[in-house]
């Protein structure tokens, strides 16, 4: 069996308005962060239920693998630019990776 | 013609069992479908009826709709601010909302005058489509005046090539190009199966409507009267536009009923992105759940007397 060799990284998860994916895209591509996964998400928090039966009500879950300071970084824009005003949760946790090269 | 139309039975049967928190849900995805449809058949029966005439005539059309978009829009924001004292961004964000248009209040316009044999000028397709845009930049501007940071250029892309107008275009230039003998062999599924797709639309709409009831509770009887007063004093821009622009009761009725309804697709998505700072459960509450079923229910008919009354023809 191939020894398997891990290396620590962050994962940043995001929970927010659909709306705001393109947007967000944007800023996760300008912090030169390499990679993301977006899914369709739906549930309650203090702005109510949002249940994703029609556009406006639709939620999205980001999750981005990175290196500890690009995801402070972009958590930091998040807290600074869309936490007010948008449906958003996010959080930071550590992960181990193989391949740490790709994040 | 006494009976309901079954078209609104379908949006009544959606809003009773929304209200009564059934369990009933309509898959996202479907939604997503009919709306595609929709836009698509609505552009291609516009576009066919455009390969027939001129389009020279077009463009003072266009330019009058716009201005009357811009007007709307202005109109409603100072209503907004003056009589029922909304804040800023939430009044120019609304104002937004019903400057521009709505898809299904059009196409409910469309079965309606149909099943009436009333004709309409094919171009209101085009009219739908550039009516959505205007009032999106104009409620920008009173939002947040001409800034700097304005991303005027993406703000722009999804305006002019948002779904909704992308989709009724694109549909235009194929009902053109193809004409109404080349589209024989898909008018089964775009022409004659409209109506039934438009009812399955609204019961989703009708679930969507009952949806807005608890924020209508919370805002009170202001929000409901201007969801009301709104659409009857833009409806009268509307006929008269028509009328000023020489349109059949039929375009008459239509153009008013463009102007008096409120959009939920492509105003809300741009406004949560231009202004964040208003609360989008406000201008959905009165465009989705007062301005829409009013529409539909009361208002299309009431404009279609109106414009009778106007031009003096018998009804």
């Amino acid at each position: 069996m191939i020894p398997i060799q891990t290396e620590k990284r962050t994962l940043l998860t995001v929970f927010t308005e659909a709306t705001l994916e393109h947007v967000l895209i944007k800023d996760i591509d300008r912090l030169g962060i390499r990679g993301y996964t977006i899914c369709d998400a739906r549930g309650k928090g203090s702005r109510g239920v949002r249940d994703a039966t029609w556009d406006e009500s639709k939620n999205i879950r980001i999750e981005i693998i990175c290196a500890r300071p690009q995801a402070e970084t972009l958590l930091a824009h998040l807290q600074e630019r869309y936490y007010s005003n948008y449906a958003m949760v996010a959080c930071l946790s550590e992960v181990e990776v193989l391949r740490p090269g790709k994040f | 013609m006494n009976s309901i139309d079954p078209v609104i039975l379908f949006f009544l049967f959606g809003l009773v069992a929304g209200l009564l928190r059934s369990e009933l849900k309509l898959p996202s995805a479907l939604y997503d479908s009919l709306s595609i449809f929709l836009l698509l058949a609505i552009g291609l029966k516009g576009g066919q009826g455009l390969a027939t005439q001129p389009l020279g005539p077009l463009l003072p059309q266009l330019l009058a709709v716009v201005v009357l978009g811009v007007v709307q829009t202005l109109i409603a924001f100072g209503a907004l601010r003056a009589i029922f004292r909304f804040d800023r961004p939430n009044a120019a964000a609304t104002a937004a909302h019903y400057g521009s248009v709505s898809v299904a209040t059009f196409a409910v316009a469309a079965a309606w005058l149909s099943s009436r044999s009333i004709d309409v000028e094919p171009q209101m397709a085009i009219l739908l489509a550039v009516m959505e845009i205007p009032a999106i930049l104009v409620g920008i501007v009173l939002a947040r005046g001409v800034s700097k940071d304005t991303d005027w250029r993406s703000l722009g892309h999804e305006a002019f090539l948002g779904k909704g107008v992308t989709l009724l275009l694109g549909g235009m230039a194929i009902g053109w190009a193809a004409g109404p003998e080349g589209l024989q062999p898909i008018k089964i599924m775009y022409f004659d199966l409209f109506k039934a797709v438009l009812a399955l639309f609204l019961l989703e709409m009708g679930l969507i409507v009952s949806r807005q009831v608890d924020e209508l509770k919370r805002r009170g009887l202001s929000l409901i009267a201007f969801g009301l007063a709104m659409p009857l004093l833009s409806a009268c821009l509307g006929l008269g536009t028509g009328m000023m622009l020489g349109f059949s009761v039929g375009g008459m009725t239509m153009l008013a009923t463009l102007a008096a309804s409120a959009s939920y697709i492509a105003v809300p998505a741009a406004m949560r992105i231009a202004v964040p700072e208003a609360n989008p459960a406000v201008s959905l509450a009165g465009s989705l759940g007062v301005t829409f079923p009013f529409n539909i229910l009361a208002g299309i008919p009431l404009y279609h007397w109106m414009a009778t009354q106007l031009t003096g023809a018998t009804p």
